[in-house]
């Protein structure tokens, strides 16, 4: 049996010599914004997106990943796959240490998966094709899968499986255990105090597993809630990163024209949040194939990226952002064409049926997109109704498939299995939830094309497939893309090497330096 | 009624509240005349500054759609709730204060309960709380600014209807055998109308603010432009584009002033005896 055998390390110099072309300098404290304040920083217990962006300093996975999501060495040093593509070893990293001075060992991750299963709902679907999971020896794991999994080696980053410490929380009530409120990872920082509304203040690991980092001495994460003092926090130099989302679009331009401030979009390419309508497949116009074909060619997505998301991100080409694996362009084009739109509408009998659209009531932004998308359809003679709720309303208009047109945005995490196919395949209709199929589209082969697809070895073959399935469902609009989401980091220049994975600034501070 | 129009056209605020008046509704029924676009239409590139285009001439909002041609729309909006919300207010507040006050005894006491249950509550709260339990549309708005602003009618309606019951000619009126209905209808409330078109022309007033500040919370009819969604829209861009609040913040100011206007003129030309300058 020959094995495969990946060497990250090579890989992970080669990103790193490309990032950084200046020899990072040590010392420094760097303020960030956290916006909301987390509800809590265990990980293992809470995934909601502030926790991860503080705790991805505190904790660590077994590996990371690049912007183009090749897996690279965190804790696992390497790892191989075997032939048949169902048995995965992890050689984990010898001599890293947990904050409390325990030894980190393959206890802990098999410890971490099993906690995790119970407690983390995204881990638990992800590791639904592991039959066991074993450690021969110390630094050795081996899962062993029911069948071959294509997107195996994506579940790793910290957010979907962050190690856990055994020794503090085995035979533990989880909930309750004291160390949730000061937690114990490998990562490179420790924390240290939570002023709860104020700030969160994490001090650098002195005893970290990669020599000479992390750089940075300490982070305060600091709890603004207003947006525009958030801003003006940034203006007046109280913080020096402004990670994605937490400042209104329309503050970016005006941010980053000031001195000395870097922005970028980068460090979104795991979740390539990606913002759609949803089409009731059911009833009303949209159930009609040619409608929903007219609703693609009505809108005009460059007006909405360079206008309201300020000209960051990219126009969806289909179900699949472009960063996520096996993606394809080479699917049929809706362009912004009115024209095409009204003769569209004709064809398929459209009289001016009322047709009701349910923004996102996520704020200015999301509101104006509302206005812009209704203009846009009035224009081509759809009777638009605009319904305006708040987030919990909107949600439970959505999961009780009681609109015509939703606005939404979804993480796809790499992997058309483990992202882009729920939304798509007639198993994942239910009531009741948000995401998924809400959409109610139903196509025996899209079913059989993503169900094969997550199976199939080579990558090769699992490309032929996918790239199948996004041609169908491009022409057959189950849901009306609109942009791949780039949510900006905004940071001052002298804050060096923030961003270099595809998880960005929830992948922890470990490579960031500060220029003085 | 003459001397009603010359007194109130001698009065300068009057005059002045008037001409306001007519000229915005003048604006809200042939502006859109004029424009025969949406004001939602995206026509120049966004944040325009005002006064460099001849056909946006006040500029853009956020999305490049013309600040002047909202303004336009909007106003039929503000002057259509304060007007018909006024109205409601009216046909529910004015039979409730006339039956108390005519009937007095149980009958007022229970009414004037009733209606001291609505004022307790503060009313821009019991608004808000209204639109968002009903979505926000036309029609929950103009029913929860009814509903907040028809109390004060009922009591000063009350008020009057107390103090005419007591008249001579409705003692003579009921004397005659005529009905109660018909007493109410025909001898009292022509005489107490005067207090009552003065609080109506300030509760207009109210309502084109009530409208816009409810506007402003996101919780305006999200299908329809108003000035009050102009302005809140436009207030988290202040900094980079203030005419989008400015404008639509001026025609609020200007047409509420209107009306206040208004209403002192009508004050000074029904109750000339109570008239502050005492001609």
């Amino acid at each position: 049996m020959s094995k495969r055998v990946l060497l990250g390390l090579l890989l992970s110099i080669s990103v790193a010599a490309a990032a950084a072309a200046q020899e990072p300098k040590t010392g420094g404290v760097i303020n960030a914004v956290i916006q909301p304040e987390p509800p809590g920083l265990m990980l293992a217990m809470v995934q909601n997106g502030p926790v991860q962006m503080v705790s991805g300093n505190i904790f660590e996975g077994l590996l990371r990943y690049s912007p183009k999501l090749e897996p690279q060495p965190e804790l696992a040093e390497s790892w191989t796959v075997s032939e048949d593509a169902k048995t995965y070893t992890f050689k984990l990293k010898k001599g890293v240490t947990w904050h409390d001075g325990k030894p980190f060992t393959s206890a802990d991750v098999l410890f971490s998966v099993e906690m995790l299963k119970q407690t983390h709902a995204r881990a638990r679907s992800n590791l639904m094709q592991v039959d066991k999971v074993e450690a021969p020896d110390d630094t050795t794991v081996v899962f062993t899968l029911k069948q071959p999994f294509g997107p195996f080696l994506g579940i790793f980053e910290v957010g979907s499986m962050p190690m856990v410490p055994k020794h503090l929380y085995d035979g533990t009530d989880w909930k309750t255990n004291a160390y949730n409120n000061a937690p114990i990872g490998t990562g490179p920082f420790m924390f240290k105090e939570w002023q709860k509304g104020s700030f969160i203040r994490l001090v650098k690991n002195p005893n970290y597993h990669e020599k000479g980092k992390p750089y940075l001495d300490e982070i305060y994460w600091q709890i603004i809630p207003d947006a525009a003092a958030r801003s003006v926090a940034f203006e007046t130099g109280k913080v020096d990163v402004l990670p994605g989302g937490s400042v209104e679009n329309f503050d970016v331009p005006r941010l980053s024209k000031l001195k000395d401030t870097c922005v970028t979009g980068a460090g979104w390419e795991f979740f390539s949040p990606l913002a759609w309508l949803w089409l009731n497949n059911r009833q009303g116009p949209t159930a009609n194939k040619k409608v929903r074909q007219a609703i693609m060619y009505a809108i005009d997505r460059d007006f909405a990226k360079d206008v309201i998301w300020n000209g960051l991100g990219k126009v969806a080409t289909g179900p699949s952002a472009s960063s996520i694996k096996f993606y394809t362009d080479d699917v049929p084009k809706y362009p912004y064409d009115p024209a095409k739109a009204k003769a569209l509408l004709k064809e398929a009998g459209y009289n001016g049926e009322k047709v009701r659209l349910l923004p996102l009531a996520y704020g200015e932004t999301w509101q104006r997109w509302g206005e812009a998308v209704k203009q846009n359809l009035q224009d081509v003679g759809m009777n638009i109704e605009t319904i305006s709720t708040d987030v919990a309303g909107g949600n439970q208009k959505i999961s009780d498939w009681d609109y015509d047109i939703a606005f939404t945005y979804l993480y796809q995490y790499g992997d058309p299995a483990l992202g882009v196919g729920r939304n798509y395949v007639s198993s994942a209709i239910a009531k009741g939830q948000v995401f998924n199929n809400v959409e109610g589209y139903s196509n025996p082969e899209i079913d059989k094309l993503f169900a094969d697809g997550a199976v199939a070895t080579p990558d090769s073959k699992r490309k032929e497939i996918y790239e199948k399935a996004q041609k169908i469902l491009v022409e057959d609009v189950p849901v009306a893309w609109q942009l791949e989401l780039q949510f900006p980091t905004i940071t001052r220049c002298k804050v060096k090497d923030l961003i270099t994975t595809a998880i960005g600034v929830n992948d922890g501070f470990k490579d960031a330096w500060l220029d003085k | 009624m003459k001397q009603f129009w010359t007194s109130m056209l001698r009065n300068p605020s009057g005059l002045i509240g008037l001409i306001i008046l007519l000229l915005a509704i003048a604006v809200a029924v042939f502006g859109p005349l004029l424009f025969p676009n949406s004001p939602w239409r995206m026509v120049q590139r966004p944040f325009l500054p005002p006064f460099t285009l001849s056909t946006v001439p006040l500029g853009t909002d956020a999305l490049g759609r013309d600040v002047f041609a909202g303004l336009i729309f909007g106003a039929r909006v503000s002057l259509l709730v304060g007007l018909v919300s006024t109205l409601v207010a009216l046909i529910v507040g004015v039979p409730i204060g006339a039956i108390a006050g005519y009937f007095g005894g149980k009958v007022d006491d229970a009414l004037m309960r009733f209606t001291e249950f609505f004022q307790t509550i503060p009313s821009f709260a019991l608004a808000i709380v209204l639109v968002a339990i009903l979505q926000p549309s036309i029609y929950s708005i103009v029913a929860s600014i009814a509903v907040v602003s028809w109390p004060p009618v009922a009591r000063l309606v009350r008020g009057e209807v107390l103090s005419l019951r007591t008249r001579e000619y409705v003692q003579a009126a009921i004397v005659t055998g005529q009905s109660h209905g018909w007493i109410i209808w025909r001898e009292i409330l022509p005489n107490a109308l005067s207090p009552v078109i003065v609080l109506a022309s300030l509760m207009v007033a109210t309502a084109i603010l009530l409208e816009s500040s409810l506007s402003f919370l996101g919780l305006g009819d999200p299908n329809l432009i108003s000035w009050g969604y102009m302005v809140g829209a436009g207030r988290t861009v202040i900094r980079q584009a203030w005419w989008i609040t400015v404008f639509p913040g001026i025609a609020i100011l200007i047409s509420v002033l209107g009306l206040n206007l208004i209403g002192e003129g009508l004050n000074d030309a029904l109750n000339p005896r109570l008239s502050r300058e005492g001609r």
